[in-house]
C-alpha cells in the first residue's frame, strides 16, 4: 500500500477512537434531553467534577482543604489512605447520584414548564457553579488519574500491522479500552431502556411528559434517575478523558466538542450520538491531516461545527433526529 | 401619586407616541442623562472608568445587540464573542489602513463590517431553529476566533499576534491609546451608548421590531400573515451584529487598547453577554442595561469583599466568584425568569397605584 494511504488509514482509525470519546459525552446530553427536554450544558463540567472526585477519593484528599487551611490556619491536605480503584469509582457514583438528587430538588423542580432557553441558561449557571465548587473542593491543579486502565502504544497492533504493511500503526491502548467500554455502555443502556420497568418509564417520559404523568409515572423520580445515569456516563467519560490528558479544567471543554456531535446525530437519538461522534472524530482528524497544514493547523477547534452547520442546512433535525413537524 | 398617566394631556400625535408616555419616566430619563453627561465626568478616575464604567457601557451595547437578536427576534446566538472580535479587528484594520479616517466613522464602519459577517452566519437560521441554531452559532464563534488567530493579515503580521490600538483623537482629545484620559474614553463610549440605545428603542417599537417579535412568537404564523422570514431574520442578525461589532470595536480600541483574540473574545464572552440579557430580561432595552450593570458590578464587588475585606487568597476568591455567579444565575432564573426588567415592570405597576391598595 502507498504510504499516504497508510497514514490516512491510521488517521482514520485514531479518528474513530477519538469519535468514541466524543460520543461518550454526547450520550449524556442525549439521555437528559430526551427525558426532560433540558439541554444540559453542564454535562462537560459533570465529567470534570466526577473525574476530580474520583481522584480525590482515590488519593484520600481532604475536600475543601485549601479553604479550611486558609480560614483555620491549619496544614491539612491528605487523609493518608489510598482507596482501591473500584471502591472509589463506586463512591464517586454515589456522589453523582447525590448530585442528581440535589439538582432535581433545588433546580429542576422549580423550573417545570419554563421555556427551553431558560432551562438551558440554568444549566450554564449550574456549570459555572460546579466548576467553582469542584475547584474549591479538590483544588485546581492538574491531577493524574490512574484506575489501572492500559496506557501507551498497543504493541500487538503495531507489530501485526508492521508485518502486514511494513508500517506499524500507532494506536493508544487507552483508546481501545475506551471503545470497548463505550460499546458495553451503549449496549447495557439500550438493554436497560428496552427490558426494565424503569427503562420503559424513561422512554414513556421521553415520548410525552403529560401522557406519562397521566399513567402514574413520577416525573421527578424519572428525572433523578436520568440525571444519575447522565452522571454515570459523565463519570465514564471523565475517567477516559482524565486518563488520557489529566484531570484539569480543559476537561470541561469536551462539552463543546460534543455539541456538534449532537447536531449531526440529532438531539434525541442515542445511535445518532454514536454515529455523529464517529463522523466528527474521523472528519476532523482527516481534515487536520489533509488541509490543516495548508491553513496553519488547529482546525480541530471549528471544523466539527462548520461540518455540522453545513450538514444541518440540508437536514435540520440531524441524522437520526425526529422529524420536526410544526403547526400553527 | 406622582407616577401616573392621569393629568398628562397629549396634544399631538408625536407626544402620544413618545418613548416614555409617563411624565415621571421622562424626567427620570433626562435626569439620568444629565448625571451621566454632566456630573460623572467630573468625578471619574482611572479605577472607576476601567473597572466599572467603561465595561458597563460597552457591554450594554453588546447586550442590546444580542437582545435584539435573541430577545426580540427569538434567535439564540452563542457567537457574540466572535462577532465582537470581528468588530475589534475591523476597527484595527481600518485604523491602520486609513490613519486619517475619523475615529467615529471607524467605529461605525466596524459595526457595518460585523453586520455583513453576521448576515452570512445568520443565513442558516432560515433552516435551523432552536438549540440547533444556538449550537450552529458556535461555529461562528470558533471559526472567527481561529481565523483571527491564524491569518497574519488580520493582525498586520505582528510578532506577538496581538493587536494594539494606535492613538486617535476626537476634537483634539485622545480617546484611544495610552494618552487617553478616562473622561474622554467615558464620554466617547457614552455617546455611542446613548445613540445606539435610542436607535434600538425606536427600532424595536416600529414596524421592523414588530416583525421581529412576530417571528419570535411563532414564525410559521408570522410567515402566513405576510412577514417575510428571510428579510426579518437577516435584518435582526445584521442589526444585532452591528451593535455587537461597535461594542467589540470600543472594547478593543478604547477599553483594552491591546487584545489577544482567544483571551478577549473567547466563548466565555458569548456566555457573559447571554447571561446579561437573561438576568436583565429578554426583549427589553432597560434589561440590557440592568443585566450589563449586574454582571460587571458583581465580580468587582465580590473581589473587593473577599480579597479586600476578608483577605482571602485570589484563587479561592476566583473559585467563589464562579460559585456565586453560577448560583445567582440559577436563583434568578428560578425566582424571576423574565429578569430584572420584569421586577422593574412590577415595581412600576405598584407605583402607579401607590399609595392606594387598588
Amino acid at each position: 500500500m502507498p504510504e499516504q494511504l497508510l497514514f490516512a488509514t491510521e488517521v482514520i482509525l485514531n479518528g474513530l477512537m477519538a469519535g468514541v470519546l466524543y460520543a461518550l459525552v454526547a450520550l449524556g446530553f442525549v439521555l437528559i434531553f430526551k427525558a426532560s427536554g433540558v439541554f444540559n450544558y453542564a454535562q462537560g463540567v459533570m465529567a470534570l467534577f466526577a473525574a476530580m472526585t474520583l481522584v480525590g477519593i482515590q488519593t484520600g484528599q481532604v475536600p475543601f482543604a485549601h479553604l479550611i487551611n486558609t480560614i483555620l490556619g491549619t496544614e491539612i491536605h491528605h487523609f493518608g489512605w489510598h482507596v482501591p480503584a473500584l471502591l472509589s469509582i463506586l463512591l464517586t457514583l454515589g456522589v453523582m447520584i447525590l448530585f442528581a438528587i440535589l439538582v432535581e430538588r433545588v433546580l429542576l423542580k422549580h423550573l417545570v414548564n419554563q421555556e427551553p432557553i431558560i432551562l438551558f441558561m440554568a444549566t450554564i449557571g449550574l456549570a459555572y457553579f460546579m466548576e467553582g465548587f469542584g475547584d474549591l473542593m479538590w483544588g485546581s491543579d492538574i491531577k493524574k488519574l490512574d484506575v489501572g486502565l492500559p496506557q501507551g502504544i498497543s504493541e500487538t497492533i503495531d507489530t501485526t500491522t508492521y508485518e502486514w504493511f511494513g508500517y506499524g500503526f500507532f494506536i493508544d491502548r487507552l483508546d481501545i479500552a475506551a471503545t470497548i467500554v463505550a460499546v458495553i455502555l451503549v449496549i447495557s443502556l439500550t438493554l436497560f431502556s428496552q427490558y426494565t420497568k424503569t427503562g420503559r418509564a424513561l422512554r414513556a417520559v421521553a415520548d410525552d411528559h403529560q401522557a406519562a404523568l397521566s399513567v402514574g409515572i413520577s416525573l421527578r423520580r424519572i428525572w433523578v434517575i436520568v440525571w444519575s445515569i447522565a452522571g454515570f456516563v459523565a463519570l465514564v467519560a471523565g475517567i477516559m478523558w482524565g486518563a488520557k490528558s489529566g484531570v484539569q479544567f480543559s476537561l470541561s471543554l469536551i462539552a463543546l466538542k460534543a455539541l456538534p456531535v449532537l447536531m449531526l446525530g440529532g438531539f434525541t437519538s442515542i445511535p445518532g450520538a454514536i454515529v455523529g461522534g464517529l463522523i466528527i472524530g474521523v472528519g476532523e482528524k482527516l481534515f487536520e491531516f489533509a488541509i490543516g497544514p495548508m491553513v496553519g493547523g488547529a482546525t480541530e477547534n471549528w471544523f466539527a461545527y462548520v461540518l455540522a452547520l453545513i450538514f444541518l442546512v440540508f437536514r435540520p433535525q440531524g441524522l437520526f433526529g425526529e422529524k420536526i413537524i410544526e403547526r400553527v | 401619586m406622582f407616577y401616573r398617566e392621569a393629568g398628562d394631556f397629549k396634544t399631538s400625535y408625536a407626544a402620544d407616541q413618545q418613548t416614555f408616555p409617563i411624565a415621571f419616566d421622562r424626567y427620570r430619563y433626562w435626569a439620568v442623562l444629565a448625571i451621566a453627561i454632566g456630573v460623572v465626568p467630573f468625578f471619574i478616575n482611572d479605577y472607576w472608568a476601567n473597572a466599572v464604567l467603561l465595561p458597563f457601557l460597552i457591554y450594554a451595547i453588546a447586550a442590546i445587540g444580542l437582545n435584539i437578536l435573541t430577545g426580540y427576534c427569538g434567535q439564540v446566538s452563542l457567537g457574540t464573542g466572535g462577532f465582537m472580535a470581528v468588530g475589534a479587528y475591523a476597527s484595527y484594520k481600518l485604523m491602520t489602513a486609513f490613519p486619517d479616517l475619523n475615529f467615529v466613522l471607524v467605529v461605525l464602519l466596524s459595526g457595518g463590517v460585523t453586520a455583513a459577517v453576521g448576515m452570512i452566519f445568520g443565513l442558516p437560521s432560515l433552516r435551523i431553529k432552536g438549540f440547533y441554531l444556538a449550537v450552529a452559532t458556535l461555529a461562528a464563534q470558533f471559526f472567527l476566533v481561529w481565523l483571527f488567530n491564524k491569518v497574519p493579515w488580520f493582525y498586520n503580521y505582528s510578532a506577538s499576534g496581538q493587536i494594539n490600538a494606535p492613538e486617535r483623537t476626537i476634537f483634539g482629545h485622545a480617546v484611544t491609546g495610552a494618552a487617553a484620559s478616562p473622561t474622554a474614553k467615558y464620554l466617547f463610549c457614552l455617546f455611542f451608548v446613548i445613540l445606539l440605545a435610542v436607535v434600538a428603542r425606536n427600532l424595536t417599537r416600529g414596524r421592523i421590531g414588530r416583525s421581529w417579535m412576530s417571528i419570535r412568537d411563532m414564525d410559521i404564523a408570522a410567515e402566513i400573515i405576510g412577514v417575510n422570514p428571510l428579510r426579518t431574520k437577516l435584518s435582526a442578525f445584521a442589526i444585532s451584529s452591528f451593535f455587537v461589532g461597535v461594542a467589540g470595536a470600543l472594547f478593543f480600541s478604547v477599553y483594552l487598547g491591546a487584545v489577544e483574540v482567544t483571551e478577549a473574545f473567547g466563548i466565555q464572552k458569548s456566555f457573559l453577554v447571554l447571561f446579561m440579557i437573561i438576568i436583565g430580561g429578554l426583549g427589553s432595552i432597560f434589561g440590557s442595561f440592568a443585566g450589563a450593570a449586574f454582571m460587571v458590578l458583581l465580580p468587582v464587588l465580590l473581589k473587593n469583599v473577599m480579597v479586600g475585606s476578608l483577605g482571602w487568597p485570589t484563587d479561592i476568591a476566583a473559585h467563589f466568584e464562579f460559585i456565586i455567579v453560577g448560583a445567582l444565575i440559577m436563583f434568578f432564573l428560578i425566582v424571576e425568569p423574565h429578569g430584572l426588567a420584569q421586577l422593574w415592570r412590577i415595581l412600576k405597576e405598584k407605583l402607579r397605584l401607590w399609595p392606594f391598595p387598588h
